[in-house]
């Protein structure tokens, strides 16, 4: 007999994870369809999960107060449902793996529908565009918008001319239309990962007594021993900024505990972590997630350079297990070559340090004789103010500013 | 258990669900429609259709009763209501048979037996071969509405819906109507027409008080010439103990004796009973609230028609049936419709698109007493009415009462969704005698060159 899988099913809008809080089975029940095997709790409410089939349960999919994804096994069925009959429900579309950050709007629950984002808008039903129902299946249809249409017709009415005339200018405004006013307003729902980003920023910026402290680095150090590790690393993966940052804050962080830390606020209680997880900030087309390089203490350059390299693909295509999006003890945030002069990062709560990195640019800088250009980056850190003093912020920070521009600092004892 | 999967699978048989299911047939989706009652729902069993036919019986044997000045009389017309039901029956019938054979040429599965909702994506229905299990990539719920019921007048016994009153055996010799809107006064009328003694009971202080009283003037001042007894301002409060409606009106409490006492106060979303609270879909107020795309707030869950709030009409519910197979099937389709027609077949009928006279809107209204049609079919009573923008001469809205003024709502509905000016409606060419001559007089009218007036 087969084993099948039951799969924790969408259980409520919105919600991509739910918390196992009940199971009514245990391995080796015999149960029948429709009999409840567990229940999860969601942020709305509990619901009961029925069994599917009739069938011996071999597997169970988690403890009790795991929080599985929605599409996840929550139990292993041992079951002489016929192939047929029970195929269906293994190519339902719910996700295939886990995916503890789920976007709604990314595996649309129905394969042949289009990314449904730009189908939402609610337009504001008061003055909408002027054209017939012809003139505005096609509109739709070519993906356009009748806002950007000017109308020549009686009244502004939208013609099939007109359409004609925005397509043969390649979509570009007809001429008056810079000029048109625009109405209507789009509501796009939160919901999915970035309800999730918005409820933990509202948390934290609201909790957390934010300072920032923005210092300028000198790296040309930095980048002549990366450009020279680059040369020669042979099929090793290519060293970006991000490992040398992330082995200073490392060794930062030896004389600074308190920086790698969680504070409970509601218990009155700081944990110092011993080991260093950091949580790399990493933009995504559903929105940000926060993929977390373990024992970044113990990481070789190039092992981290790999590391991060693989956990952000994996954050990227959705496929980052909940395992590597979880633990972070600290978290680094990049912009990129986006980085901005300096930034306020929000803590990724219950850690008590975040740190930005800004751009890097050639800056002028005044040696005593006269200006020689250096390759110049910012550090903007943001610390949680009620556990960490503003000197303690500075010494920090100084510390990280030493490492940085003094790289064999970071590599030798003494 | 049997399990089957498909790809567009809806909940509920009525306009809403089975106009889906053939344009998602149509568009080569497997679809699985369930439903445990007779196809076509409230409108096609309960619901427009049988009033449509009850009310024709009605008007053919009350032209048989009444004298006129025709020189047409006809000795002691008589009306077999048995047989009348029997003729609506065969033509809810022939249509729900039609039903069923749109959807096979379609290829839809028709489920017949109720369907709960597990989760969003599976749902068991009881059919008469025993329970089977449906998963699907999209859900539509088309679960339509049923008759409000108030709870000082509870239905079962003479308290009856619009169902029950649509198929009486008997006309009643007297009839209370509990809510003056468009069914109330659909029924009310017809039975009046009948020979029931119909009392009419609304709390607003004129019928049909979503309309503007010109609108509903010509329909109250025909209820008064048929006799029926219209108690505006009024509340129902229940039984009497001998089984008298006690009504509370103006603040003085009275009695009316009533065979039946219709209850047509409105009619409540069916989102309960089915397993849709486990969804916890996001509701506006009793209905739950959909997208332009008809789309809930759990993804690749839709819902149509009825279950979606007002207005709850048949043509709606398929525009919307329409649009979410067409979404799910990858089309661009939403929802961007400019205008819902709305009609009430009360004597003289009401026909309503769009917007409602108001300060910034200006509006002329044709009367049919100057439209030679109107007044070969003895009805003069009524008029159209264009809404328009009065710095664009746009129609925002098109209003007609009057006999037979029902068939202009698909004019009405073309020239709003056509963004029609006023010169479109004056520039064409209306044929003549026809009561649609006045569509064109209302728009010479606006722009100050009526022909007839």
């Amino acid at each position: 007999m087969p084993n099948l899988p039951i799969k924790l099913p969408d259980v409520g809008e919105g919600v991509t994870e739910a918390e196992l809080v009940a199971w009514h089975v245990e391995i080796g029940d015999l149960v029948r369809e429709d009999d409840v095997i567990a229940e999860v709790m969601t942020d709305k409410a509990t619901v009961e999960i029925p069994s599917l089939y009739e069938g011996k349960i071999v597997a169970l999919g988690g403890e009790i107060g795991e929080v599985l994804a929605i599409g996840a096994d929550l139990v292993q069925i041992e079951t002489d449902a016929d192939v047929a009959s029970t195929s269906a429900p293994q190519q339902a579309p719910e996700p295939a793996k886990p995916e503890p950050v789920v976007d709604d709007a990314a595996p649309p629950a129905v394969r042949t529908k289009p990314t449904s984002a730009p189908l939402r808008p609610h337009r504001s039903q008061e003055a909408p565009a002027m054209a017939s129902p012809a003139v505005r299946a096609r509109v739709r249809d070519a993906g356009l918008d009748l806002q950007h249409i000017q109308g020549t017709g009686p009244a502004g009415r939208i013609t099939n001319a007109d359409v004609d005339t925005f397509l043969a200018n390649d979509g570009a405004p007809t001429a008056r239309s810079t000029t048109t006013r625009r109405t209507g307003t789009e509501e796009i729902k939160v919901i999915g990962l970035r309800r999730k980003i918005a409820e933990r920023m509202t948390d934290a910026n609201a909790r957390i007594p934010h300072i920032t402290v923005v210092e300028e680095v000198d790296v040309t150090a930095l980048e002549d021993l990366r450009a020279k590790m680059n040369a020669t690393r042979g099929d090793k993966p290519k060293l970006t900024v991000f490992p040398l940052v992330s082995a200073a804050l490392c060794r930062a962080l030896t004389d600074h505990p308190e920086m790698n830390a969680h504070f409970d606020d509601e218990g009155g209680v700081i944990h110092r972590h011993a080991p260093v997880h950091i949580g790399m900030a990493t933009a995504t087309e559903a929105g940000l997630v926060v993929p977390v390089l373990r024992h970044a203490e113990a990481l070789g350059l190039f092992d981290c350079a790999g590391e991060i390299a693989r956990l952000s693909n994996a954050a990227r295509t959705g496929e980052a297990t909940r395992e590597e999006l979880t633990g972070s003890t600290i978290t680094i945030t990049s912009l990129g070559p986006l980085g901005a002069i300096a930034t306020t990062p929000i803590i990724n709560a219950p850690e008590v340090a975040i740190l930005g990195i800004n751009k890097m640019e050639t800056r002028p800088h005044w040696d005593g004789h006269g200006f020689v250009p250096r390759l110049k980056m910012n550090l903007s850190a943001s610390f949680d103010h009620r556990v960490i003093d503003g000197w303690n912020a500075a010494v920090f920070v100084q510390k990280l500013k030493t490492l940085l521009e003094t790289p064999a600092l970071i590599f030798v004892d003494g | 258990m049997e399990t089957r999967h498909c790809q567009i699978l809806i909940l509920g048989g009525g306009p809403g669900g089975y106009v889906c299911a053939i344009r998602a047939g149509q568009l080569g989706l497997n679809t699985v429609l369930v439903e445990a009652g007779p196809l076509g729902g409230t409108c096609l069993n309960v619901g427009c259709i049988p009033s449509k036919a009850l009310i024709h019986a009605a008007d053919l044997f009350h032209k048989q009763a009444t004298p006129n000045d025709l020189g047409i009389a006809a000795d002691n017309p008589r009306i077999d209501v048995a047989q009348t039901q029997a003729w609506k029956d065969s033509i809810v019938t022939k249509l729900t048979r039609g039903v069923v054979g749109l959807l096979t040429a379609s290829n839809v599965t028709v489920v017949t037996g109720r369907g709960t909702i597990l989760d969003g994506k599976t749902m068991r229905a009881e059919t008469p071969d025993g329970p089977c299990r449906i998963t699907c990539d999209a859900l539509v719920i088309a679960t339509g509405a049923r008759p409000t019921e108030i709870p000082d007048l509870p239905f079962g016994g003479k308290v009856i819906s619009s169902t029950e009153a649509l198929s009486l055996h008997a006309i009643p010799k007297t009839l209370a109507v509990v809510g003056g809107g468009y069914i109330g006064l659909e029924i009310g009328t017809a039975m009046a027409k009948l020979g029931s003694q119909v009392t009419i009971i609304e709390a607003a202080d004129r019928v049909l008080p979503q309309y503007d009283a010109a609108l509903t003037r010509p329909v109250a001042t025909r209820l008064g010439a048929l006799g029926v007894d219209l108690r505006l301002s009024s509340k129902a409060l229940g039984l009497s103990e001998a089984g008298d409606l006690q009504i509370e009106e103006r603040g003085s409490r009275s009695g009316i004796a009533a065979e039946h006492v219709l209850v047509a106060v409105g009619r409540t979303p069916v989102t309960q009973g089915f397993g849709l609270e486990d969804l916890m879909l996001t509701m506006a107020g009793p209905h739950i609230a959909v997208d332009p795309v008809c789309a809930t707030s759990m993804r690749g869950v839709f819902a149509i028609g009825d279950v979606t709030g007002e207005p709850m009409l048949a043509h709606r519910a398929m525009a919307q049936g329409v649009i979410v197979a067409e979404h799910v099937a990858g089309l661009a389709s939403r929802w961007d419709k400019r205008a819902v027609p709305a009609v009430c077949f009360t004597d003289p009928e009401i026909v309503a698109v769009g917007a409602l006279p108001s300060d910034d809107m200006a509006s002329v209204s044709f009367p049919f007493a100057a439209n030679g049609r109107a007044l070969t079919m003895e009805r003069s009573d009524g008029f159209v009415r264009a809404v328009y923008d009065p710095a664009t001469e746009v129609i925002t809205g098109l209003q007609a009462v009057g006999h037979g003024a029902s068939e202009l709502a698909g004019e009405f509905a073309l020239a709003l969704e056509m963004s029609a000016t006023l010169r479109d409606l004056s520039d064409t060419i209306h044929a003549h005698p026809t009561l649609s001559e006045a569509v064109q007089e209302v728009g010479h009218l606006a722009l100050g060159h009526a022909l007839h007036l």
